[in-house]
C-alpha cells in the first residue's frame, strides 16, 4: 500500500514527506528502543514507535526507513521534524495505540520485515 | 589481527570527525555524514548500512559516555575502517560492558531509545572485525572493520 493509504488508515496526520505519500511500503517494524530498531529492522520499511527524538530520525536515516509512524498521539519535537524534512523521510503521527497500528496494518497485507530474530548473539 | 588488513593498502578516502560528549543534539551527525560519503562512493549497501550502522552506536557512546572523541573513517577497495577513540572514563570491565543488556545509561540516554546495553553488541554484530581497549580515567578505543566483497 501507498503512505496516503497508511495516512488514511490510521487516520494519520503528515508532519513530514507530504510530497513522497505516493511510496509503496510492505513492511514495518515497531519498537520503542533504538538500538533494536538498528539491529532488526530492515530498509523500506515503516518504523513504528513512541519515541519522538531526533535520534529516531537519525536511527531511520542510518537504516533507510521508508517513513516514521508516531503512535499513540505522540508528536515530534521541532528539531526532530526539521531533521526529516532535511533527510527527506516522511513522518505521519497517529493517535492510535501500537497495537491498533499495527492490527489495522497488518489487515491490509502488511507484515513485519523480519517474522522473528535469530538467537545469533547474546541470547543463550 | 585487524592490522593484516591494513598493510600495502592505499585508502581511496580517509577522514576524521570530532565529537562533543554531552551533546545529544548532534549524536549521529557523524554516521549520518559517514553514510552519504560511503554511498557516494559507491559501495554496497550491506557495506554501507553496516558501517553507518557502527559508527552511529559508536558515535552515540562517545556522546552518552565520554567528554570529547574522535570517529575516523579509512576506505580501501577491501574494507572500510571506523576508529573511535575518547577520553573519557573509559570502561572498567570491558566483558561485562559487552554482555547484552549491561548498561550504566542514565534517563537522558534511555529517551533517546538507547541505553538498553546492546550498542556494543551491536556494534561487534554488524562489524566483520572489532577491537576494544579502555583505560580507566583516559578513554575508549574501538576498531571496526567491515569488508567489502570482491573490491569495490
Ligand atoms: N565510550 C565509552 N566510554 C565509557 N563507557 C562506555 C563507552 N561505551 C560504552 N560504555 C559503557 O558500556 C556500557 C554498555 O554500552 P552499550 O553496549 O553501548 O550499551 P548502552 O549504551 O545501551 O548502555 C555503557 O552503559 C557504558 O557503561
Ligand atoms: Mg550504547
Amino acid at each position: 500500500m501507498t503512505l496516503n493509504d497508511v495516512a488514511e488508515l490510521l487516520d494519520a496526520e503528515v508532519l513530514a514527506g507530504h510530497d513522497q505519500l505516493e511510496m509503496e511500503v510492505k513492511t514495518g517494524f515497531g519498537a520503542d528502543l533504538m538500538s533494536d530498531v538498528l539491529a532488526f529492522a530492515k530498509p523500506g520499511s515503516l518504523l513504528l514507535t513512541g519515541l519522538t527524538n531526533p535520534q529516531v530520525v537519525r536511527t531511520a536515516d542510518i537504516l533507510d526507513i521508508a517513513a516514521i509512524i508516531m503512535v499513540r498521539g505522540k508528536r515530534p519535537v521541532p528539531e526532530a521534524i526539521q531533521l526529516a524534512k532535511e533527510i527527506k523521510i516522511p513522518v505521519l503521527s497517529t493517535r492510535l495505540i501500537l497495537f491498533e497500528t499495527i492490527g489495522r496494518l497488518y489487515e491490509k497485507g502488511m507484515r513485519g520485515c523480519i517474522e522473528r530474530v535469530d538467537n545469533s548473539f547474546g541470547r543463550p | 589481527m585487524i592490522t593484516v588488513l591494513d598493510v600495502h593498502e592505499k585508502p581511496i578516502f580517509e577522514s576524521s570527525y570530532t565529537v562533543q560528549g554531552g551533546n545529544f543534539d548532534e549524536a549521529g551527525k557523524v554516521a549520518s555524514q559517514i553514510k552519504v560519503i560511503l554511498k557516494k562512493l559507491g559501495l554496497q549497501t550491506d557495506v554501507v548500512r553496516k558501517a553507518a550502522l557502527v559508527a552511529y552506536e559508536s558515535e552515540i557512546n562517545i556522546v552518552s559516555y565520554a567528554r570529547k572523541g574522535t570517529i575516523n573513517i579509512s576506505i580501501t577497495p577491501q574494507r572500510v575502517k571506523i576508529e573511535t577513540i575518547d577520553e573519557g572514563h573509559g570502561i572498567p570491565d570491558i566483558e561485562l560492558a559487552m554482555q547484552e543488556g549491561y548498561s550504566t545509561a542514565d534517563a537522558k540516554i534511555r529517551e533517546m531509545g538507547f541505553g538498553a546495553g546492546m550498542g556494543l553488541c551491536n556494534i561487534k554484530k554488524f562489524s566483520d572485525q572489532f577491537q576494544i581497549t579502555s583505560e580507566i580515567g583516559i578513554g575508549t578505543h574501538l576498531k571496526m572493520i567491515i569488508l567489502i566483497e570482491n573490491g569495490a
